[in-house]
């Protein structure tokens, strides 16, 4: 089995891999709402095994860029090719795509009706049509993995915020995904929790999950990141690795915004 | 306590207005007052009254016991079926105009909307009166009284149900389909699996409370005449109150609607706070 994995990896598709080893490509991203253009020409690749994090001030489209990838929102314009899929033409299965792209909300977005394992399980069963027994014990796996095995039986509203993020951690890797979108993961968090649901995307990243996170969490990004990327206004201001766009910023908007999120009680 | 009482040589004028000026001191007057009320008027009706011939009107026990077993047998039996054929057609085109409602294709949203203020805005012994009686009149054709209760009380209960159903699909928030779409489901599946499992729980409440309105409704059918085997509550007390001169046979009738819809309500009440506590 492992041996027939590695094997095909290095054969078959080797030779279309070298540019399709991008598991998300914008290209001229445009998103309008109305008349306002919150998006304005995004390009950005995100790479198999990637880490980018996503930073910004507020309304600057991290979440809308993000929403773009699995289409909770339409593009307006410029081209989203996600594992080689262009997600953008009409014609795709978006929903074959999303199956691949597991998604982490601010507000968790638990299935409050559900049980925790529940959560885990439905789209496995309903979706991917896996029987009982395997989802059951992928499941298990997957909240195990985020600290979580006991709770299986528990309801969403009988966990802290941080427990019922990492149960959606666990929801969304349960489809074993080819990539994971989080879109400010931590932000709706009491600050002591922050840290475990962090440490679950930390060891996430060390597995090797391509990853794309918007995050406030600059030591996050800093640590964990291989690239990120700062946006302001609908445009990519200035990417790089960590410790270049954070580190020493070019750009002096991203110098002004680091400044504010770093000391955020630093007198101007 | 009593320094402040000392402190203040009390002047008999200034005793009211003092008392009335601390808020709680005032509510625990004003319920006072109510207590002071209340038992007046139990007092006045217990010496004015005239027991003897109360007892006689409203519960003289021989008039009682000759309603059953046919109040039970026959009428709660026939208010019951009513309640049920008019709910479940209610319950289905209410289900219709909520999906309408939520529709994106405007004309069915404006013509849900307009069904729904009409059939809102009208008495429901209007709706029995014209299909029950004008229907046939204006064309001669006969319609089973079954057929009636059914369109009159389903029609009306519809406006409302559609709303209810409405309001509970909306109430879902927006991030549970995302979250649905974003594992991969459907736009079906998510309604399906995610959505409509919410919402029915919101619904229920309300939904129970529809029922019981329906019930009260259903004594409507009087409008259509009957015999004496189709007769409902209100109907089999009304024709009782003939042949007795008693009051007591409306009293057992309306005894009867309270074991259809007390029940109802502690149900909608069990509901309501166990969905408080699953939120
Ligand atoms: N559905 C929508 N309709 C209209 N405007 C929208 C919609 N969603 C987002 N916007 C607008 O698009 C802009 C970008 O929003 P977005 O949520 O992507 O910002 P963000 O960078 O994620 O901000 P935050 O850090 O506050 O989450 C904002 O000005 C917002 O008002
Ligand atoms: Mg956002």
């Amino acid at each position: 089995m492992s041996a027939s994995g590695t094997s095909s990896s290095l054969e078959a598709p080797g030779a279309s891999r070298g540019e399709d080893d991008a598991v998300v490509v914008l290209d001229g991203l445009v998103k309008r709402f109305g008349e306002t253009e919150v998006l304005t020409g995004i390009d950005l690749e995100v790479r198999r095994g990637e880490v980018v994090c996503v930073i910004g001030p507020s309304g600057s489209g991290k979440s809308t860029l993000l929403r773009c990838v699995n289409l909770l929102e339409e593009p307006s314009g410029g081209r989203v090719v996600v594992r080689g899929t262009d997600v953008t033409d009409p014609d795709c299965d978006i929903d074959a795509v999303r199956r691949h792209v597991g998604m982490v909300f601010q507000s968790f977005n638990l299935f409050p009706h559900l049980t925790v394992l529940e959560n885990c399980t439905v789209a496995q069963r309903k979706v991917a049509k896996i029987g009982k027994a395997e989802a059951d014990e992928r499941a298990r796996a997957n909240l195990e993995r985020v600290g979580l095995g006991e709770r299986g039986d528990a309801y969403p509203a009988e966990l802290s915020g941080g427990q019922q993020q990492r149960v959606a951690i666990a929801r969304a890797l349960s489809m074993e995904p080819d990539l994971m979108l989080f879109d400010e993961p931590t932000s709706a968090l009491d600050p002591e929790l922050v840290g475990d649901v962090l440490e679950v995307m930390r060891d996430l990243a060390d597995e090797g999950m391509t990853m794309l996170v918007v995050t406030h969490e600059m030591e996050f990004a800093r640590q964990v990141a291989d690239r990120v990327v700062f946006m302001d206004g609908g445009v990519v201001v200035e990417e790089g690795p960590p410790s270049q766009v954070i580190g020493a910023p070019r750009e002096a908007r991203t110098r002004d915004f680091l400044d504010r999120v770093l000391n955020p009680t630093h007198e101007r | 306590m009593t320094s402040a009482g000392s402190a203040r040589p009390a002047a008999p004028r200034a005793g009211l207005r003092e008392l009335l000026r601390s808020p709680r001191r005032r509510a625990r007057v004003i319920r006072g007052v109510q207590y002071a009320v209340l038992v007046a008027a139990l007092v006045a009706i217990a010496l004015v009254a005239d027991w003897g011939e109360i007892r006689r009107a409203f519960l003289d026990p021989e008039v009682a016991a000759a309603q059953f077993p046919d109040v039970l047998t026959v009428a709660l039996v026939n208010t019951v079926v009513y309640t049920l054929l008019g709910f479940t057609f209610g319950l289905a085109l209410g289900l219709v105009l909520a999906l309408m409602r939520l529709s994106s294709v405007a004309p069915y949203r404006w013509l849900a909307t307009i069904y729904i203020e009409f059939f809102r805005g009208l008495p429901a012994l209007l709706v029995f009166i014209a299909i029950g009686n004008g229907i046939p009149l204006a064309f001669g054709v006969f319609l089973n009284r079954y057929v009636v209760v059914t369109l009159a009380l389903g029609l009306v209960g519809a406006a409302y149900i559609g709303e209810t159903i409405r309001a509970g699909i909306q109430a879902v928030p927006r991030g549970q389909v995302e979250a649905a779409r974003s594992l991969g489901m459907s736009a079906g599946r998510a309604t399906l699996t995610i959505v409509i499992p919410q919402a029915f729980r919101i619904i229920l409440p309300p939904l129970t409370n529809e029922l019981i309105m329906l019930t009260k409704d259903s004594s409507l059918a009087y409008l259509l005449g009957a015999t004496i085997a189709e007769r409902e509550l209100a109907q089999f007390g009304r024709a009782a109150l003939n042949d007795y001169r008693s009051l007591t046979p409306v009293l057992v009738a309306g005894l009867c609607y309270l074991i259809i819809t007390v029940p109802l309500g502690f149900v909608v009440r069990r509901l309501e706070s166990r969905t408080a506590r699953s939120r």
